[in-house]
């Protein structure tokens, strides 16, 4: 405060105490504040007998009330899950195809499918879907599907998986490991008219020469213009999409040694119906559903 | 090594002394009756002024729809992606108390704070009941009887029903008031009002009745601040002592010294509702009521002496006068750079804020580029960009909303979901749509690495525009 301390009618109470000539006021505190004081001890004694507080070995005191967090979040789960129950009855009732028109059920399939593709799916995927081309996981942001890109194809896909041992349903189809059948030069023509295919071959006689060996060997799969096939799950090799890379290298491999990409069935036990549908609608609605 | 040694052992702790302010009458006293009216007034009101917003919205004036996540105000609408307005505001408030301490002191405590208001009006009610301060010093020394039991009762009952209609007006700003008037009575309101309404009136009736003074001195953190904002041109209430002492009482009279013109009357000293004493000098616990002043007035009127003794001042003044200088105007008080710097700062807050107000969009636009990936190859091997579009329609109707990108001829737009380049928005509700911007195979921005474009929304009815600037990933070869 600005103001100097004007000429006091009564002195100011000391303690009494002097140390080197300065001394101390007694401003002594409200009453009322030690009884607050007071309270909080009440209070904490209570707090402690109430919610877990002494640490002991393993775990603190559990306190009466058996208040945990982890209790909390099990309660809450089993909120959501229950205030979601009508709405997931109507998403796994609806027909497949109807719920992108729904507003309300596709915000909701979206919302929660996004949820479920990021803990189930995004491992392969990614979380931006976006796949990964060295491990052959596919792109589900781009227009080409090897199994079909229809909300009840995709549903298939991630109910039963890919070539996999745990699902009789699994989709399946197996390309053979050329290496075994060819000739290696015969690889060489083969894999740059496959090039040729999309763009342009490493070495156009090659290509030329290889367009024979690719109508008796690859055809049958991936159709005599090489459009693919997604009822073998046959790569489409005329487009501008590879699944494990479009460079001679990386088909010289595919050809030699073939793929064998797998997808674990999610139907059963991992995920129920109403999740697999949810994340059918958010996988479709990414970019390339058709 | 201490030197002395206290005399007797001292309580640590100070029982409540407590204080019964006599009424008091004059021009302070009338303008804080004034301002009492006029902030109780628009305290209780405002939630029952109607605005007709036309259906479906609410037509309360004041509405702070937290459900809704939106704050009515008249004309106005705050969206919460608008909560800057809030800020400025707060800002506004912070300056205003700036230029309001630094100019005139405490007096936001000595005349609005609600804790000063509703404490004036538990003592105004206190004086109804009990009477005058003697008949309550009495009332407080004797020993409980039918009467004083009667009187305390009916005094905290009034008080009680202040507190209640206190904590009740609050809560209507947040619903429909006349709505949940209906559903407080009939026991059909949300819990969470009642438990407001309770907390407010606990909180009203202690504080008001018998907290009152302790909430400025150790509860409020203001007084510190306010003091450290202060300066020597700040406008205080002060005792002129230089014109007052000795005092009536004093050794000096006793002694034989010409007296000063304080005649120790103690006025300003009963009228205080924080129980000090002014000319003591400034001190913590003033909160510049400016009741002293009336109250010496008065008594110096009566005996015929100049006004003024206690009175509104400055550190300043203090010097000039002891020196027979002529006082300083107040406006000179109050008209200081410092003073004019913040009323500036205000002004330009206020203006720009106003400014914002006006040249707000109806339609809400946020585009957030999709950088995991940063661009899909389709199978034609045209380069696709993501973008997640946040659109909000604040028009109180259904709206369609029409997008198109510029920045480079062949980028085109696509809508997820549908195949038009346009999307519904209800009314006063926000969609999140992705949109596809693609470049053709081997086209410019399909190879550049990053293209500058600019993403355009369109409401088809009213022609009304916004953008958003972003970028297009291509390629990068």
């Amino acid at each position: 405060m600005a103001k100097k301390p004007q000429q006091k009618t009564k002195e100011v109470e000391t303690t009494g105490h002097s140390w080197d000539g300065i001394e101390e006021y007694n401003n002594p505190l409200p009453r009322w504040w030690v009884w607050v004081f007071y309270a909080t001890i009440v209070w904490g004694i209570w707090y402690v007998i109430a919610y877990p507080a002494w640490p002991l070995v393993n775990q603190a005191t559990a306190g009466y009330k058996g208040w945990s967090t982890r209790a909390n979040v099990a309660a809450e789960i089993e909120a959501a899950r229950e205030a979601n129950a009508d709405i997931n009855a109507r998403l796994v009732s609806a027909e497949l195809e109807a719920i992108p028109a729904d507003p309300e059920l596709n915000a909701y399939a979206v919302s929660a499918g996004g949820a479920v593709f990021r803990t189930w799916c995004a491992q392969c995927h990614g979380s931006g879907a976006a796949g990964v081309k060295a491990g052959g996981y596919p792109n589900l942001l781009d227009n080409d599907w090897l199994w079909g890109g229809t909300l009840e194809e995709i549903h298939t896909t991630i109910t039963h998986g890919i070539r996999n041992e745990t699902d009789p349903d699994a989709r399946w189809s197996q390309m053979p490991a050329f290496g075994e059948m060819l000739e290696p030069a015969e690889i060489d023509q083969v894999v740059n008219y496959v090039m040729s295919l999309s763009g342009t071959p490493q070495d156009a006689q090659a290509a030329a020469a290889g367009e024979q060996i690719y109508l008796d060997n690859c055809a049958v799969c991936h159709g005599d213009a090489g459009e693919g096939d997604i009822y073998q799950g046959a790569p489409n090799l005329a487009d501008a999409i590879w699944l494990y890379g479009g460079d001679y290298d990386t088909i010289r491999e595919t050809v030699t040694n073939s793929r064998f990409g797998i997808m674990p069935p999610m139907g059963g036990a991992d995920l129920s119906e109403a999740e697999i549908r949810a994340v059918t609608v958010y996988v479709h609605q990414l970019g390339g559903g058709e | 090594m201490p030197e002395t040694q206290p005399s007797a052992p001292q309580s640590l702790y100070a029982a409540r002394e407590p204080i019964f302010p006599r009424r008091v009458s004059g021009q302070f006293r009338n303008l804080k009756w004034a301002i009492m009216a006029i902030t109780l007034g628009i305290y209780y009101i405002t939630p029952w002024i109607r605005w007709d917003r036309g259906p479906s919205l609410p037509d309360q004036a004041v509405l702070l729809d937290l459900a809704e996540r939106r704050f009515f105000f008249f004309w106005i609408e705050i969206w919460p992606h608008e909560f800057y307005f809030v800020a400025g505001l707060l800002v506004m408030a912070g300056l205003g108390l700036f230029l309001f301490t630094s100019a005139l002191g405490r007096v936001w405590c000595g005349y609005a704070c609600p804790q000063t208001v509703w404490t004036d009006l538990f003592i105004l009610v206190e004086r109804w009941i009990e009477g005058d301060r003697n008949a309550r010093l009495r009332l407080h020394r004797q020993k409980w009887d039918l009467r004083k039991a009667r009187l305390r009762l009916t005094k905290w009952i009034t008080w009680l029903l202040i507190a209640v209609a206190t904590g009740g007006a609050w809560v209507f700003y947040f619903t429909d008031a006349p709505t949940l008037l209906v559903d407080l009575f009939t026991l059909n309101a949300h819990p969470i009002a009642y438990t407001t309404i309770a907390v407010l009136t606990g909180t009203t009736f202690f504080f008001g009745g018998f907290a009152r003074e302790q909430i400025c001195i150790y509860a409020c953190p203001w007084p510190r601040i306010q003091a450290a904002m202060m300066d020597e041109d700040t406008l205080t209430v002060g005792y002129r002592a230089w014109r007052g002492e000795p005092r009536k009482h004093s050794e000096e009279v006793a002694a034989g010294a010409p007296m000063g013109d304080c005649i120790d009357c103690m006025a300003c000293v009963n009228v205080c509702p924080m129980g000090i004493d002014i000319r003591d000098g400034q001190q913590l616990e003033c909160i510049t009521c400016a009741l002293c002043i009336d109250a010496c007035d008065d008594v110096m009127e009566k005996i015929g002496k100049p006004r003024g003794l206690i009175d509104y001042m400055a550190f300043t003044d203090e010097e000039r006068e002891r020196a027979g200088q002529p006082p300083k105007p107040i406006w000179k008080h109050i008209f200081r750079p410092r003073t004019i710097l913040y009323t500036a700062l205000w002004s330009l807050v206020g203006v720009g804020l106003v400014f914002a107000l006006f040249i707000r969009s109806d339609i809400d636009l946020t585009v957030a580029p999709v950088r995991n990936p940063t661009y899909v190859t389709l199978s034609d091997g045209e380069i696709r960009n993501i973008y997640e579009v946040r659109l909000r329609n604040m028009k109180h109707e259904a709206t369609r909303f029409k997008f198109s990108v510029k920045g480079d001829p062949v980028l085109f737009i696509t809508l997820e979901g549908t195949p038009y380049a346009s999307v519904e928005v209800p009314a006063d509700e926000m969609v999140l749509q992705r949109v596809y911007v693609t470049a053709p195979k081997d086209s410019g921005p399909a190879q550049a690495d990053r293209t500058d474009i600019r993403i355009w929304v369109e409401d088809t009815g009213s022609g009304t525009r916004a953008y958003k600037d972003t970028v297009f990933n291509g390629r990068g070869q």
